[in-house]
């Protein structure tokens, strides 16, 4: 869906982006992960040339983006930032239907469109959709900016640290939000952020930066597991990288069979993470897994969890 | 009921209201400045009549704050488009001297210049008047959030879409404070314009300090500072529509 070739950005003599080369197939869930300065938000504006690129190239479904005007490419992606930036002066509702009204879609369809955006993120139509932002808490007004970037139903999602300034428990519904929505629409998104835990929640696939170059890209397991240099060890784990493997490994994947009822019930789609959690706060040694029907389809034990 | 009694206690519609009066009953008000000011031989002006000079004195500055609307605003968004953004400096210098000349001081240029009458008088005010229009639409557009103006960008507004959609209506609170400033300045150098030619409220005001005519001074000052404050209280109500969603 987007392939970066050797990418670069220089202002004067600084090297902002070093040859950046990356594929983000169709449907996947790519997260652009470093420390703050290396180079991935950049890589992100360069992509719907809200900045030029100094050297290589960026193709959008095949297509060179350089070849395609620059309102065009910004509708067909949308675009999530940290500081929201929704338009004060504008009703929610209006602040949704922005690219439907400049793709010239008739009311009745916009408002429609607002209504269903607005109840997919868990906001009332009825009594949002005539406030203004001021008038929501941070939280809501993320969920409007998402909102707002899915209206025109883009095929690409771009997220720059969208929930950097959330307080952590808006932040974690918010990602579950983009979790769900990501399993639902199987939409392209490329999302920037430099939290870890951020990154092994959500990623399908993990690109990891550092001074303006790529250093490793792969599933959260794989960069876990096979780090490719000490720089990545010590980013995406350091110490802890064995508890951070939890996160990422599912419950399906360890448990055994048996309908052993012993234990409170831990959902099968759980993480190990969540699993381990459960046993510690409950004090035992074994949970019984259940399906989506809260059926019993195996067992858990503690020994199982640090199995690999 | 409830809207009747609100608009009693509307002080705009009373501003406007008591400059009227006061433009139609002063020469009602003979035998007061009579009985004020015994010694004067005329105590009220009647060269004019007071709504002729009104009229010519609003004409003046409402014809001269619209031209300096238009080319200051217009300027003013120039310079901050990337376009013009290398005027901006000249632009700001330029404000910053020129609004260290009084206004008099303009007209005494205008006049050598472009001679009596209305016109000189109606360069004047327009000029004085660019300098808060200038400043307050770089002031506004300057307000708009870098959140907001990226947003804006990155979601496929056009450059043209941006300025009017977004950027000027967040800074219409601030353009029209710059027009607010540079009506009210102009109608008291519209009153000294009267100097040069233009029939104004100034005019009786400007007879009276030559002839020693106090109660002329007073009449004309009277009229000028009550169009002043119906001027001012109309620009204050149209900055509240221009930001009716901050309240909402």
């Amino acid at each position: 869906m987007i392939e970066l070739d050797r990418v670069s950005k220089r202002i004067g003599e600084a090297v902002i982006v070093d040859e950046v080369s990356l594929g983000i197939a169709e449907g996947e869930l790519c997260v652009l992960i470093g420390s703050s300065g290396a180079g991935k938000s950049t890589v992100l504006k360069m992509i719907n040339r809200l900045i030029p690129l100094s050297a290589g190239s960026i193709r959008f479904a095949g297509t060179d983006v350089t070849h395609i005007p620059p309102e065009d490419l910004r509708r067909r992606m949308g675009y999530v930032i940290q500081s929201i930036g929704l338009f004060p002066h504008w009703t929610i509702a209006r602040n949704i239907g922005t690219v439907p009204e400049l793709l010239g879609w008739p009311a009745a369809r916009i408002g429609a469109r607002v209504d269903e955006l607005l109840s997919l993120l868990k906001l009332d139509p009825a009594s949002f959709r005539g406030k203004y932002p001021h008038q929501l808490s941070i939280g809501q007004q993320q969920r409007v900016g998402v909102a707002r970037a899915l209206a025109a139903d883009p095929d690409v999602l771009l997220m720059d640290e969208p929930f950097g300034a959330l307080d952590p428990l808006v932040r974690e519904e918010l990602q579950d939000e983009i979790l769900r929505l990501h399993r639902d629409s199987h939409k392209t998104i490329l999302f920037v952020t430099h939290d870890m835990d951020e990154a092994l929640k959500l990623a399908t696939r993990i690109a990891l930066m550092d001074r303006g170059r790529l250093v490793q890209a792969g599933t959260p397991a794989e960069l876990l597991a096979a780090p490719a240099t000490p720089f990545v060890r010590d980013f995406v784990g350091g110490r802890d990288r064995g508890i951070k493997l939890l996160l990422v490994e599912r419950v399906t994947q360890h448990m055994r069979a048996g309908t052993d009822r012993e234990g409170e019930p831990i959902a099968a789609d759980a993480t190990l993470h969540q699993a381990l959690s459960q046993m510690v706060s409950q004090g035992v040694d074994r949970l019984a897994v259940v399906d989506g029907e809260g059926r019993v389809i195996g067992t858990l034990h503690l020994a199982d969890i640090v199995r690999r | 009921m409830k809207n009747r009694s609100r608009a009693w206690r509307d002080p705009l519609l009373w501003s406007i209201a008591v400059f009227v009066l006061a433009v139609a009953l002063m020469p009602a008000a003979k035998p007061l400045f009579a009985a004020l000011f015994p010694s004067l031989e005329r105590p009220l002006y009647e060269q004019d009549s007071f709504a002729a000079l009104a009229l010519s004195h609003l004409l003046l500055v409402g014809a001269s704050s619209a031209a300096a609307g238009i080319i200051g605003i217009a300027a003013g968004i120039f310079v901050t488009r990337p376009a013009g953004a290398e005027f901006r400096d000249i632009v700001e210098t330029l404000i910053a001297i020129g609004q260290c000349i009084p206004p008099v001081a303009v007209l005494a240029i205008a006049v050598p210049l472009i001679g009596f009458g209305g016109e000189p008088a109606f360069i004047a005010l327009a000029l004085y008047g660019l300098l808060p229009i200038v400043h307050g639409t770089i002031a506004g557009l300057g307000t708009v959030p870098a959140a907001v103006a990226e947003a804006a960008r990155g979601t496929g507004l056009s450059p043209g879409g941006i300025l009017w959609r977004v950027e000027l209506p967040l800074a219409l609170p601030v353009i029209v404070g710059g027009l607010r400033t540079a009506t009210i300045i102009n109608v008291g150098t519209a009153a000294i314009a009267s100097t040069v030619g233009a029939p104004t409220l100034g005019s009786p005001i400007i007879i009276g300090l030559n002839g020693n005519n106090v109660a002329y001074v007073i009449q004309g000052a009277i009229l000028a500072g009550l169009m002043a404050i119906a001027l001012d209280l109309a620009f204050g109500r149209v900055i509240a529509l221009t930001q009716r969603w901050k309240t909402a």
